[in-house]
């Protein structure tokens, strides 16, 4: 099938997302080459001395990027391993199964930013639930937002909680979709569940998990509304992500070229890097 | 072995479960609570440890010049934005889906695949990336702090979803559909729009609802592009929380924001178990 109105589909679309992102990225582009701040608002050029700025005397975005990397991989990993073992569950027949995966979508639908304010009140060092129910454990109250360490494990435990559901659908629907012969052949053999796990269920299910994964990398790498509420990067920069540092430089302190010089080093890192991810990924999962 | 085993499910399930639902029952009771009961000391079930109030739900209709916070035109304003933009994504989108899964695109080294990753790898664009120029372009032609500068936004969010499901979805419609609707005389169009449009509608479906979830929960567009003219529910939640935090109506006004989309929940589990969302979504 071959026509001209092929273009009539296709077009539309692509001229619209082509439109819309044309303009920023060529500005970006400029932008990044010029000393556009506060005093002197304007396109001028200063050539490339922002990214000789960037590269030689800015270890606070390369420290962000490393956090943004630890906090990204960390939280895909464990929503990885949680939600594949809840989907697993809830595949078989289960008692209450239909509200079990209700239950476990929720959190999915509900607004980050929404939830991270009562995650706020949640971990409040002295108000809130967590301390108080510790305390009557007699566990010494923990810092959650105010020590550096801790805070990033609560940043983690909201994203989690967050993003676990998305992973679970996916890997959940993925799991609906398999063949039904190679479990019945397992079954035939005496497989352990284990087993069966290991040499049915994990090879079947390599391909979804690889797309699951990427597609939640990609989206954990643009965490931003978690630790703009939770706790703004702090404490000091302790939880400072690569693009709350380009919007502390941008719109807050209004350094806008050097911000365009961060952010288009920070997107071709992304697309470096997750291409590879996703190359290593797939090479690894696919070959057992 | 197997009790050992089938005790550890239910544990974490059951664990898990608790982990997911806390946050709502702590926000559901704190919604009910006054002043004294929040600050005093931790108090958790209502008429027991404390008086329950409903003035953390009074005070979200109540006009702000009587000290009310008005949550309603933001609820709208939210409600506007993500639909226009899911609908105008989902058009267009599904346009582009249909393309690439029926016909063959050649233009020098680039083939479908690489249109239809071009399409999805939108979602790569960190935010912020996007919203400093976006920032100064939209405040050059006036449409900062705007409904309408917002949904043009948006749509960058929401089309790679659309794409992504759709491509998918139409590539498990079987060809011979349009085939014998083109052999009976349709034209291109009347194949799509009368026979593989209306067997599309569970992938419609599922796309529509990731648009309008991914749409609903952003946050940072509308706070870097938006100020006081048109505000959408996130940022106006988050605006209560950096003021001295009154953490009734802060729990009251969250939980009425996540409300709507809850019911989502229901429906792709629907879905789910029906088998309809495993071809739209692998």
């Amino acid at each position: 099938m071959n026509f001209k109105h092929k273009y009539v589909f296709l077009f539309p679309g692509l001229f619209v997302l082509i439109g819309i992102l044309i303009f920023p990225i060529i500005f970006t582009i400029r932008l990044s080459l010029s000393g556009w701040n506060s005093y002197t608002p304007e396109m001028n050029f200063i050539g490339i001395t922002n990214y000789i700025r960037l590269f030689t005397d800015d270890p606070r975005f390369w420290e962000s990027f490393f956090r943004l990397s630890f906090l990204s991989v960390t939280t895909v990993i464990l929503q990885y391993i949680i939600g594949f073992a809840l989907a697993l569950i809830v595949w078989r027949e289960i008692k209450f199964k239909r509200f079990f995966r209700v239950i476990f979508l929720i959190p999915m639908m509900t607004t980050p930013v929404i939830m991270t304010v009562i995650w706020r009140t949640f971990f409040h060092e002295s108000l809130g639930p967590v301390n108080d129910l510790l305390g009557n454990l007699g566990v010494e109250p923990i810092l959650w937002l105010s020590d550096p360490v801790i805070a990033k494990f609560t940043v983690i435990i909201v994203e989690v909680w967050q993003w676990t559901p998305f992973m679970f659908l996916l890997l959940l629907a993925g799991l609906l979709s398999l063949p039904k012969e190679p479990f019945l052949a397992a079954a035939i053999d005496g497989a352990s569940p284990f087993r069966k796990f290991v040499y049915v269920t994990f090879p079947l299910m390599a391909p979804i998990s690889i797309g699951a994964i990427i597609i939640r990398l990609i989206e954990a790498s643009k965490i931003m509304d978690t630790v703009f509420v939770l706790t703004s990067g702090g404490p000091g920069t302790a939880t400072e992500t690569s693009s709350f540092y380009i919007y502390i430089k941008g719109l807050r302190e209004f350094q806008m070229g050097y911000a365009a010089t961060l952010s288009f080093t920070y997107l071709v890192i992304m697309i470096i890097s997750l291409t590879i991810i996703a190359k290593v990924l797939t090479k690894l999962m696919i070959k057992k | 072995m197997e009790k050992l085993y089938k005790f550890l499910k239910y544990t974490f399930i059951i664990l898990w479960t608790v982990f997911i639902v806390a946050p709502f029952l702590w926000a559901i009771s704190t919604s009910f609570k006054d002043f004294q009961s929040v600050n005093s000391k931790v108090t958790y079930i209502p008429w027991l440890d404390f008086e329950p109030t409903l003035e953390g739900w009074r005070v979200l209709v109540k006009s702000p010049a009587r000290g009310g916070v008005d949550i309603v035109e933001p609820y709208f304003n939210s409600l506007f934005v993500t639909c226009t933009a899911s609908l105008i994504s989902i058009v267009l989108g599904t346009l582009a889906a249909y393309a690439l899964s029926r016909f063959t695109f050649k233009a020098g080294f680039v083939r479908n695949n690489d249109i239809t990753f071009f399409f999805i790898s939108q979602r790569i664009m960190p935010p912020i990336v996007l919203s400093i120029p976006f920032f100064i372009f939209l405040s050059t032609i006036g449409l900062l702090d705007s409904l309408i500068g917002l949904v043009v936004v948006y749509i960058v969010l929401l089309m790679p979803i659309a794409v992504w499901i759709m491509v998918d979805f139409f590539n498990r419609v079987p060809k011979e559909l349009d085939e014998t609707a083109l052999i009976d005389g349709c034209n291109p169009y009347q194949a799509f729009y009368k026979v593989v449009l209306p067997n599309s509608i569970p992938g419609l479906i599922v796309a529509g609802m990731f648009c309008i979830i991914f749409g609903w929960i952003d946050f940072f567009f509308a706070f870097i592009l938006t100020f006081t003219e048109v505000q959408l529910l996130p940022v106006k939640v988050v605006a209560l929380n950096s003021s001295i935090t009154p953490w009734w109506s802060l729990s009251a006004s969250a939980l009425i924001s996540v409300a709507p989309l809850i019911i989502v929940a229901f429906v792709v589990e629907r879905y789910l178990s029906k088998g309809n969302l495993s071809g739209a979504l692998k």
